[in-house]
């Protein structure tokens, strides 16, 4: 059985669960294909698992309100125990990342993390995975037949959900004891087009100078194109900028088709988050700086003169 | 107490990768404790000088030349380390064992490590070395304190931060933003050269690979690099535009 642990968030199934139902179909193992449903209030979301599943196994607890990877580590490794999962599929977000690692020490497996590309070869998962700050491809092999595997965000096409709805089971779980309590939660929504999600991306750096710089300048821009706006960890740290807009090592990684980045120096953690972009474009006074060797255009000059200048071709 | 920082000595992000013989080709190059890393053992010092009773050991499990990353972490401050000596590719999981091994046998009460490795770029060696010691676990910390038992402060969760509170033992993992390393000062230069460094070897922890490393490419793509220069910048921002357009065809 391959156990597909469902991602999702505000009651509604993640993209990237479709994306996991694919690297499952592709993974060249024996089903049956099944997908775990996690949380609190979680009846829309396993309605939408069951149609990219053989079933759906539900938990609906209020103890899984909130994540907690000591609860999920513990239920997916209950029940990839309990159904024989030979291969554990998790979403390597954050969460998914903190929590599979103890998946697979309480399954005395091999853990196959953040992974492109997964497939069976001779009863062995071969994995394909980025290292050093996502500058190398490795390929891995799992030892031994179970595996738990967390998949890449956008590393696969979602899947189409099927036709039919598979059947849904109600699970009991035998959960520890809450140890981390979240006393509270600062949810960073811009109400702009999510960075994972958008075509075009304009990011800034401190070279805008500015908070006020960066509404003007990043915002403008993107805003005429339609894009989503990202910013460097030292905007980020400077509070001009929420966290979830941060692109890079301890960001968001993203590809879109284009990325301008603007004011960036480009320090290999920055293109570490965004170095596979389709075309990357770099505006920056500095002619030496490092963004201008992974740029495909660039324009050397000042970001107060280029980006008004930007706008107004891009309004004619 | 006992506050143990977990290290890895990496590839200093300045340098080129290379490769070698099918794997990354470090040898002769500029190697670093991993700065994800270096925040856990500002950390751990932190933490001590704000009124934690506590002793700082710091641990690496490499070949040789590891020592030199745990050095760097003794001459900012840690009191000792154990150095694991191998030439074993370990995995993650495989690796967690031996820091786990290691923590029970120290006693360990709090254990800080990097949040992403920059070789292996795995954010996996803090929970899977939690849940060897069934303790709980935080990522990606980004303000701690301590009082008494208690650890409270703010870590970054994948829709935004949140504050957290949790009782030692328990495993946090460290990242930019959470302080500002110290440099190593000349006297704490010449001190740490006096502190132990106990070696190990790898086949006391009885552990078994569970990934094979198969081989490894590097990633470059060919970028165009056409780059306008900007003093006449509605000239340059007409033609960027047509190209973006006509040429890339990413932009309406």
């Amino acid at each position: 059985m391959i156990l597909l642990v469902v991602p999702h968030a505000e009651g509604k199934i993640a993209k990237a669960a479709y994306e996991l139902a694919a690297a499952a179909r592709n993974i060249g193992r024996a089903g049956p294909v099944t997908a775990l449903v996690l949380g609190d209030g979680v009846a829309a979301v396993a309605a939408d698992a069951a149609r990219l599943a053989d079933q759906v196994l539900v938990a609906d607890l209020p103890e899984l309100a909130e994540f907690d990877a000591e609860l999920w580590s513990t239920a997916v490794a209950q029940i990839a125990q309990e159904g024989g999962a030979h291969t554990i599929l998790i979403a390597a977000s954050r969460d998914g990342r903190a929590y599979s690692p103890r998946v697979a020490v309480k399954l005395d497996a091999p853990l196959l993390e953040d992974v492109l590309s997964v497939q069976d070869r001779n009863g062995a998962l071969v994995a394909e995975r980025l290292s050093f700050l996502n500058r190398v491809t490795e390929t891995i092999e799992a030892q031994g037949t179970v595996a738990v595997v967390s998949v890449k965000p956008g590393a696969f096409d979602a899947a189409p959900p099927a036709q039919e709805a598979a059947e849904q089971y109600d699970v009991g779980l035998q959960l520890p004891p809450r140890r981390v309590t979240i006393t509270s939660k600062e949810k960073e929504d811009t109400g702009r087009i999510a960075l994972s999600e958008a075509d075009v991306v304009v990011a800034g750096g401190r070279g805008v100078g500015s908070p006020e710089g960066f509404t003007q300048l990043i915002v403008g821009l993107a805003d005429q194109l339609g894009a989503a706006v990202g910013a460097t960890r030292a905007v980020v740290d400077a509070g001009w900028r929420p966290y979830s807009e941060q692109v890079g090592q301890t960001g968001k990684t993203v590809q879109p088709k284009a990325y301008i980045a603007v004011g960036i120096s480009g320090a290999v953690q920055h293109v570490s988050g965004m170095g596979k972009s389709g075309c990357i474009v770099a505006i920056n006074k500095d002619r030496d700086a490092p963004i201008f060797h992974v740029a495909d255009y660039g324009i050397v000059g000042d970001v107060q003169q280029i980006v008004p200048a930007l706008i107004a071709e891009l309004r004619k | 107490m006992r506050i143990m920082a977990l290290l890895r000595q990496v590839l200093d992000a300045q340098e080129t990768v290379r490769v070698a013989d099918n794997k990354v080709d470090l040898d002769g190059r500029k190697l670093v404790m991993d700065t994800m890393d270096e925040y856990g053992v500002e950390e751990a010092l932190r933490l001590r000088e704000n009124g934690a009773d506590a002793e700082i050991v710091v641990v690496a499990v490499g070949p040789a030349r590891t020592h030199e990353a745990l050095r760097a972490a003794l001459a900012m401050g840690a009191d000792r380390a154990i150095h694991v000596e191998t030439d074993a590719a370990l995995d993650v999981i495989a690796l967690s064992s031996v820091m786990a091994q290691i923590a029970r046998a120290e006693q360990a009460d709090l254990i800080l490590c990097g949040g992403q490795q920059a070789d292996w770029d795995s954010q996996a060696l803090g929970a899977a070395t939690a849940e060897r010691l069934a303790w709980p676990q935080v990522t990606w910390t980004r303000a701690l304190a301590l009082n008494g038992a208690t650890l409270t402060g703010r870590h970054d969760t994948d829709d935004g931060v949140a504050s957290f509170t949790l009782s030692l033992p328990a495993v946090l993992t460290t990242q930019q933003g959470l302080n500002d390393p110290r440099y190593p000062t000349l006297p704490n230069i010449m001190k740490a050269k006096k502190k132990e460094i106990r070696k190990d070897t790898l086949e006391a922890y009885k552990v078994t690979p569970k990934v094979k490393l198969q081989g490894v490419a590097v990633q470059s793509k060919e970028r165009l690099k056409r780059i306008l220069d900007g003093k006449d910048a509605p000239a340059a921002a007409a033609q960027l535009v047509q190209s973006l357009r006509q040429e890339a065809r990413v932009i309406q």
